[in-house]
C-alpha cells in the first residue's frame, strides 16, 4: 500500500471500532424502539407483537399519561429556575471572586458526585423525614402545618432534581464565566454603567453559551429521571420515567413504553437543537 | 453600618457558600448515617450511634457481591471505551475526511438523549434480537454510552496540544512511531486519563441504563434501589462514604503530583 492511500484510509481504520459500536449499540436499538413503538398494542411480549404501524399509539400514551409527562417538564422546568438562582452566583463566585481557593471551591462542587447518586438521594429522605430537624425547625416556624410534610411532596422531588443534576450546570456556566475578559466590565464602568447595568449587558449576555450548555446539561437528565420521583415522592409526584419504566419492566408493555421513550426523546431533542440554533453555538460539535 | 457594608462587599460569596453547603448536606448525612444503627430496618431516620457498620462492612454479603461486579463491569467498560473513544478523537482532531460532521453528530447524540430512552432501546432489541440480559449486556451498554465522553474528554486535550512538538520530534528525525509514542502520547495521555476515570465513574454509578439492560443481574446501584422498598442496611452508606474519601484521595494526589510541572 502506498504511503498515500494508508493516509487516507487511517482516520477510517481509527473511526471504525467505535462508530461501529454506537451504530449497533445506540442507533440500530433506537430504530428497533422506533418500530416496537408502532407495534400492535393488543399484543403481549410472550405471545409476540405484530407490526401494524400503530400511529394511535401515540395519541393513546399521551392521552393516558399526560399528568405524568407535563409533570416531568413541569418538575425539571422548576429545578431548571431554581438551579439558575442557585447556580448563577455560585459559578460567579468561584470564577471571578474566590482568587486562589478557586481549585479547591471547584472540587467542592464536583465532590458530592464522588458517592453514589443513589445514596445520596436516599440521604435526602433522612433531611426531609418528619421526625428530622428540618422539618421540626419549619413547624416550629409555622411555615409548615403541625402535621406539614416535606418528604413524599412535589418540594421534595423538585429539590432532589435541583441537588442532583446541579453540577453540570455550574461546571459549563464555570467555564465561560472564567474566560470572561474583566476588562469589558472595567470599560462598562468607566461608560458610566450601574453594576446592575454592566451584569445585564456584559456578563450575561458573554456567559450565554456556558449558560446554554449548563441548561441542557442540567435539564436533559432532569426531564428523563425518575429515581427522586420514586425515593422522594409518591405516584402522586411520578414523572414520565416512572411510567417508562413500570411499562418495560413491569406492564411489560412494550409499544406503550415504546411510544412513551420515543416521544420524550422527540421533545428533549427539538429542546436541544432549538436551544443550539438560539444560541448560534456550534461549539459542541 | 459596617456589617452592611461588610455584607455588600461579600453576599455574593455568603451565597455560594451556602449553596455548597446544599451540596454537601447529603454526603455529610452519608457519612454520619454510616455510624448509624437505626432503630428499624425501614427507618430512615438516626438511631444510636456504632461502629459495627465499618467493622462489618459485607454483613450483607449480597451488598459486597454487586459492589464487586460494579468494579468489574466498570473497569472492562472503561478500557473498551477509553480505546475506542481515544483513536475516534485522534482521526476527528488529526484528519479530514468525508463524514466527519456526521460523525460528530453520532458521538453527540448519545449524550443529548435521557438515559431512559438509551436503556429502553437496548431492553427492546435485546427483547427483538433473543439475547438474554446480563452482565455483558450491562458492559456493551456501559462502553456505547462512556464512548462519547471519551470522545469529548480526549478531543479537548488533543485540540489544546502544540503541534510544533511532534514538528520538531519529525526534524530530529524521529520516525512516525517513534514519534507518536515519545511525544504524542506522553502530551495526550493527562486528557486520557481523565476520560478513563470518567468512564469508570459513569458506569460504577449507573442506574437507569443498568436497570434496563441487566435482567436479575445486580449491581451496586440496583441493590441500593431494590434495597430501598425493603430495607436499607446501614453499610450502604460505609460504602458511600468510603467511595467518597478514596475518590477525594485520588484527587488529591493527581493535584500535588500536577503542580511542579507548573
Amino acid at each position: 500500500m502506498t504511503r498515500l492511500a494508508r493516509h487516507r484510509l487511517l482516520p477510517y481504520l481509527l473511526l471504525l471500532p467505535g462508530t461501529a459500536w454506537l451504530l449497533l449499540f445506540f442507533g440500530v436499538p433506537l430504530a428497533q424502539l422506533a418500530a416496537a413503538s408502532l407495534y400492535d398494542p393488543t399484543g403481549s411480549l410472550s405471545t409476540g407483537y405484530a407490526m401494524t404501524w400503530a400511529l394511535g399509539n401515540y395519541p393513546d400514551v399521551v392521552q393516558a399519561y399526560w399528568p405524568q409527562l407535563s409533570r416531568s417538564f413541569g418538575y425539571a422546568g422548576l429545578a431548571l429556575a431554581l438551579a439558575l438562582l442557585l447556580g448563577y452566583p455560585l459559578a460567579y463566585a468561584i470564577a471571578r471572586k474566590a482568587g486562589r481557593w478557586k481549585n479547591l471551591l471547584l472540587v467542592c462542587v464536583v465532590a458530592p458526585m464522588f458517592t453514589s447518586f443513589l445514596v445520596r438521594t436516599l440521604a435526602w429522605k433522612t433531611i426531609l423525614s418528619d421526625s428530622g430537624a428540618l422539618v421540626g425547625l419549619l413547624r416550629d416556624v409555622h411555615l409548615l402545618a403541625p402535621d406539614g410534610r416535606l418528604l413524599a411532596t412535589p418540594f421534595a422531588v423538585v429539590l432532589g432534581l435541583t441537588y442532583n443534576f446541579l453540577p453540570f450546570l455550574v461546571l459549563p456556566l464555570y467555564a465561560s464565566l472564567e474566560r470572561l475578559d474583566h476588562r469589558l466590565l472595567e470599560a462598562a464602568s468607566d461608560l458610566y454603567a450601574s453594576p446592575v447595568q454592566a451584569f445585564r449587558r456584559v456578563t450575561l449576555p458573554l456567559s450565554r453559551p456556558g449558560l446554554v450548555a449548563g441548561t441542557l446539561l442540567f435539564f436533559i437528565p432532569a426531564s428523563g429521571d425518575y429515581v427522586n420521583a420514586e425515593l422522594l415522592g409518591t405516584p402522586n409526584e411520578y414523572m414520565i420515567g416512572n411510567v417508562i419504566d413500570s411499562a418495560f419492566l413491569v406492564r411489560l408493555d412494550y409499544p406503550q413504553g415504546a411510544a412513551l421513550s420515543f416521544l420524550l426523546m422527540a421533545v428533549i431533542l427539538a429542546v436541544v437543537f432549538g436551544c443550539l440554533r438560539r444560541a448560534g453555538t456550534e461549539e459542541v460539535w | 453600618m459596617r456589617l452592611s457594608r461588610w455584607l455588600a462587599d461579600r453576599w455574593l460569596m455568603i451565597v455560594a457558600l451556602l449553596v455548597l453547603g446544599y451540596l454537601a448536606l447529603p454526603v455529610l448525612v452519608v457519612a454520619a448515617l454510616s455510624f448509624n444503627r437505626p432503630s428499624s430496618r425501614l427507618s430512615y431516620d438516626f438511631g444510636e450511634f456504632t461502629v459495627d457498620n465499618w467493622r462489618q462492612p459485607c454483613a450483607t454479603s449480597e451488598m459486597c457481591d454487586a459492589m464487586l461486579r460494579s468494579v468489574q463491569i466498570g473497569f472492562l467498560a472503561t478500557v473498551v471505551a477509553t480505546v475506542l473513544g481515544t483513536l475516534m478523537a485522534f482521526a476527528l482532531v488529526r484528519h479530514r475526511f468525508r463524514g466527519r460532521s456526521g460523525i460528530n453528530v453520532l458521538v453527540f447524540l448519545p449524550m443529548a438523549t435521557p438515559e431512559v430512552v438509551l436503556g429502553t432501546s437496548l431492553l427492546a432489541l435485546f427483547v427483538a434480537a433473543g439475547v438474554p440480559q446480563g452482565f455483558w449486556t450491562i458492559v456493551v451498554a456501559h462502553v456505547m454510552f462512556c464512548v462519547s465522553f471519551v470522545v469529548v474528554t480526549v478531543k479537548a486535550r488533543l485540540a489544546g496540544m502544540d503541534r510544533r512538538l511532534e514538528e520538531a520530534a519529525m526534524d530530529l528525525y524521529a520516525n512516525e512511531w517513534q514519534t507518536f509514542r515519545r511525544v504524542t502520547l506522553p502530551l495526550v495521555l493527562p486528557g486520557i486519563v481523565a476520560a478513563a476515570l470518567l468512564s469508570f465513574s459513569l458506569s460504577f454509578d449507573d442506574f437507569i441504563v443498568t436497570n434496563f439492560t441487566a435482567g436479575t443481574t445486580v449491581t451496586f446501584p440496583m441493590y441500593v434501589w431494590g434495597a430501598a422498598q425493603r430495607g436499607i442496611p446501614p453499610q450502604v452508606n460505609v460504602i458511600g462514604t468510603a467511595m467518597f474519601v478514596v475518590a477525594l484521595l485520588l484527587v488529591g494526589i493527581s493535584s500535588l503530583g500536577r503542580r511542579p510541572t507548573r
